[in-house]
């Protein structure tokens, strides 16, 4: 393998786009919890859903601040490292774009300011309805760019100019709602759903573990379990759908992900295997005979196709494809669990009472975070060596640039998110372990301070007494 | 008829630019006003003034990214890969200054606030630097050679494109000291109005300069406005004169208002501001006619680089719709946050 600008701009690029999916999958689904709280308390007039708002926003314009800084880094990297990419498909591709910035980024960028800072100046009704407008705004967002890369995935409705080799669109419906697009913005919603339940539920599990338990507390953990529990088995059959539409229009990262050496009628689900230098083995622990039950609109009497079915230059890395599969796979079925015994829990009255629970509550708020990271390597890593499926090329998207400028931007973007990504992330867990800073019944014992207000600038944690200077 | 649309996407485009310079110009300038602020408190009401509407403004860089992309596939794919450095720079420049907004709050020892409150500034005058230096790379024009970028990594970085970067900087001082005019009382809005007249006069001569050097390093530039080596043709540059006068007057008239005694006279605060604004885009519509129809200067047309039609008329039709209620509900927002900032207004969490 060498180091070459192709090589190092796919580094590159995975890196960037992890880093960034982190935020989306977060803001995405806390954008949503926060507009179900301030809604509840309009509706209710429950002081807790006001004091969850006020406290989950902070969190939030934190994470919101990192999402679109690296968002605006994705915007660039298409031309910087992929402009032959970028020129081949940019008549298909960039509407999408152009859309989702029309669409999305100016309404939740705009909205974002007065959800942040507009608490004293607008009513609690319009207030409620830019925190929507940001909700939305992070929805359609997901819309766009999921059907951009969808159609990367299973391109559809373009057609190839043969003078000079570029992508055109012949019919915009099927360019948009390609194949694989709908299963795709379904398993990509409920990820960012998950993921933000997963984190609601550690922050107020390692409350209880502190002994800090408030109403607020117990309510986000109430409603983390039950978003849990009820999501986690739908992000199953959905997942389950996505890998059946895979099945079909990319039956070589199919064959990756589930370990498939030697095509067969019949194939079975391997739980583990060994690494073999790339190399398709058996060794490992396989339940036989389970492709006619979770592939079952595959056609009849065929075989299912396995490695050696596809050109070696055809196929994509198999190991990385592989475990990253198994290890989204593991990552849910974990907060499967942690959602169904949380739920447990609140209806026999002990989720505020410490105990296992919350020690394993707390590491898998980051749970999320891994299945969405690795079932994007399933998906990306599963298309190559391909960036258009079956179209385009990895080894013909990339621009003319010389390794040692891509080594450059490879380093400095290392640095520069491990800086703000560690930055980041201490003054969001600060915030979210702080919990809610009033005496263990849940009667506030001094005035919230709304965001906006004067004596907001203040609520801070030096002021709360506690020690956490040590911290940063 | 059918329609221009690669004509009408470079306009959309170029007005989408100038929105960013304009918005995102201010905030710059005011990060990079941080630097001089006599307090925390000061720096806090500095930024008060722009912290709700930065994002927003930010997202017209994203319009030109995004844009250029979309309508003009082939420009995207040899200018980004031309200024790989620079947009490098540019891009972690603004992460720093970008989460600083936030984190700048959330530090609580002093190094670290230090740090936040350097990342600020510093990423806020990088930004502006690169953005210079890459719009004098463009004026200077790029290699290309069979259609793609055939540069090398440092073609951008000249005297010339320095001379522009440094502009753009004290451009940007110019619009966010004006901005401080409109938001701020007291001290700092007296300061200010000090802070602006140096820039406004840093303006005047940067212009002047980046004009003459233009002139000399493209004789191209210099035909289109009239000048060669030996005459000046002055049936092409009467017709495009307006630009250059109606930015000296409005220097002028910027200066007057700056200089007014305050209390005295009829220089309401707004007025600066948007008087600054008059002398960027008579700049701007001045290298619109050195660089028009260009996209990629002097290499490709817009017409040669566009995306195919169908592409631009499915946006246009987006555009269309979507543009005039972008433009109103940022009106709106910026309506909400309107008036005076007050000390300790501002952060919310
Ligand atoms: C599933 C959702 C999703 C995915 C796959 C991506 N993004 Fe993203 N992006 C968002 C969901 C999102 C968001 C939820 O809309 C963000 C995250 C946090 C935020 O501030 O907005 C965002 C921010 C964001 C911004 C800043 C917008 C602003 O100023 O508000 C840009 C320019 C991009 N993204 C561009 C991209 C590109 C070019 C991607 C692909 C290569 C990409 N994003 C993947
Ligand atoms: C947000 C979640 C995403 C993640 C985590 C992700 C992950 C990855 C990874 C790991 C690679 C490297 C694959 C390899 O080279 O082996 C990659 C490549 C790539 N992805 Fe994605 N991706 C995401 C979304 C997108 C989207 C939305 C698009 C386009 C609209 C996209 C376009 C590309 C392109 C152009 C490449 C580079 C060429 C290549 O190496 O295949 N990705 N991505
Ligand atoms: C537990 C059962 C699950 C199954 C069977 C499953 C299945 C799949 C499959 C087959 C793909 C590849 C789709 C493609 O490339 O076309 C995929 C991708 C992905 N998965 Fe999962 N998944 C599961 C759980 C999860 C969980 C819990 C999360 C996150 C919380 C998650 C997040 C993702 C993401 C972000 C992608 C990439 C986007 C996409 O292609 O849809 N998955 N999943």
């Amino acid at each position: 393998m060498e180091f070459d600008a192709l090589l190092l701009s796919r580094i590159q690029f995975a890196f960037v786009i992890a880093f960034h999916i982190m935020f989306p999958a977060f803001t995405i689904g806390l954008a949503a919890f926060l507009a179900v709280c301030e809604g509840l308390w309009l509706k209710t007039g429950n002081e807790v859903f006001k004091r969850l708002y006020l406290h989950w926003v902070k969190i939030f314009a934190l994470a919101f601040a990192m999402g679109v800084v690296s968002g605006v880094v994705m915007s660039y990297q298409f031309g910087t490292n992929w402009s032959l990419f970028s020129e081949i498909t940019g008549s298909v591709i960039g509407p999408l774009l152009g859309y989702e910035v029309l669409t999305a980024f100016f309404l939740e960028a705009t909205f974002l300011g007065v959800m942040l800072f507009g608490w004293n100046k607008v009513g609690r009704k319009l207030h409620f309805v830019a925190t929507c407008a940001v909700a939305v705004g992070t929805t359609i967002s997901a819309f766009w760019i999921l059907s951009a890369n969808s159609w990367m995935q299973t391109p559809d409705g373009f057609a190839i100019d043969p003078e000079t080799g570029n992508f055109y669109a012949t019919d915009w419906i099927k360019v948009i709602f390609n194949p694989s697009f709908p299963t795709r913005l379904v398993h990509m919603l409920l990820a960012a759903y998950i993921t933000t339940a997963a984190v609601v539920m550690a922050a107020g599990a390692w409350q209880v573990i502190n002994g800090r338990v408030t109403t607020p507390t117990r309510w986000q953990m109430r409603m983390a379990a039950g978003t849990l529990a009820l999501l986690m088995p739908i992000q199953i059959l959905a997942g389950h759908e996505s890998g059946i539409v895979a099945h079909e229009y990319q039956p070589a990262k199919i064959a990756a992900a589930e370990g498939w050496c030697e095509s067969a009628p019949v194939q079975g689900t391997m739980l583990l295997a060994w690494p073999a230098d790339n190399e398709c083995g058996h060794a490992g622990i396989t339940i036989p005979g389970t492709s006619p039950y979770l592939f079952a609109n595959a056609p009849k009497g065929e075989d299912l196709k396995g490695l050696d079915a596809f050109a070696p230059e055809d196929t994509p890395p198999l190991w990385l494809v592989f475990y990253s599969f198994r290890i989204m796979v593991a990552a849910g079925l974990v907060m499967l669990g942690i959602g169904v015994w949380g739920c447990f829990l609140w209806w026999r009255g002990g989720l505020d009472k410490k105990g296992l629970f919350h020690w394993l509550a707390v590491p898998s708020g980051a749970l999320g975070f891994v299945a969405v990271i690795t079932g994007w390597i399933v998906a990306e890593v599963g298309r190559q060596p391909y960036t258009v499926y079956g179209a385009l090329r990895t080894v013909d998207s990339v621009s003319p640039v010389s390794t040692a400028q891509v080594a450059t931007s490879l380093l400095v973007f290392m640095v520069t998110y491990a800086i703000i990504f560690t930055a980041g992330t201490v003054y969001m867990a600060r915030i979210a372990t702080r919990g809610f800073d009033d005496d263990p019944m849940g009667k506030p014992t001094r005035e919230r301070r709304a965001p906006g207000s004067p004596l907001g600038a203040v609520d801070d944690p030096a002021e709360t007494g506690e020690d956490i200077v040590a911290a940063d | 008829m059918a329609l221009d649309l690669p004509l009408i996407w470079g306009f959309i485009l170029a007005v989408g630019v100038f929105m960013y310079v304009l918005l995102d110009g201010f905030d710059l300038g005011i990060g990079m006003l941080t630097f001089v602020a006599r307090s925390d408190e000061e720096r806090n009401m500095m930024t008060a003034t722009i912290e709700p509407v930065w994002d927003g403004n930010e997202t017209w860089l994203i319009i030109g990214g995004g844009g250029l992309f979309a309508a003009f596939p082939t420009a995207y794919a040899i200018i980004m890969p031309a200024f790989y450095l620079p947009v490098l720079i540019m891009l972690a420049a603004l992460i720093f200054r970008g989460v600083a907004f936030e984190f700048r709050h959330k530090a609580v020892r002093p190094t670290t606030q230090k740090f936040w409150n350097g990342a600020f500034f510093g990423g806020s005058a990088i930004a502006a630097l690169s953005q210079g230096v890459m719009l004098g790379g463009m004026i200077q024009g790029i290699n290309v050679e069979g259609g793609a970028f055939a540069g090398g990594a440092f073609d951008w970085l000249t005297p010339f494109s320095l001379l522009v970067g440094v502009s753009v900087i004290i451009g940007y001082l110019m619009l966010g000291a004006c901005w401080l005019v409109l938001k701020t009382e007291g001290d700092l809005f007296l300061r200010a109005r000090k802070w602006a007249r140096a820039a406004l006069a840093g303006v005047a001569i940067g212009f002047l300069a980046v004009s003459l050097a233009t002139l000399a390093i493209d004789p191209s530039v210099g035909e289109r406005w009239g000048f060669s080596m030996t005459n000046i043709d002055f049936a092409r540059l009467l017709p495009l004169s307006p630009a250059p006068l109606a930015g000296m007057f409005f220097c002028a008239w910027l200066w007057r208002d700056l200089s007014m005694p305050t209390g005295q006279g009829d220089a309401p605060d707004w007025r600066p501001y948007l008087l600054a604004v008059g002398v960027f885009l008579s700049g701007y519509i001045g290298l619109g006619f050195s660089l028009y129809p260009y996209i990629v200067p002097f290499e490709f047309t817009i017409w040669e680089a566009a995306a195919r039609d169908n592409s631009l008329a499915f946006m246009l039709v987006g555009a269309g719709i979507m543009l005039p209620i972008i433009l109103l509900y940022t009106a709106y927002v910026y309506s909400l946050f309107w008036g005076k900032v007050k000390p300790g207004d501002g952060y919310h969490a």
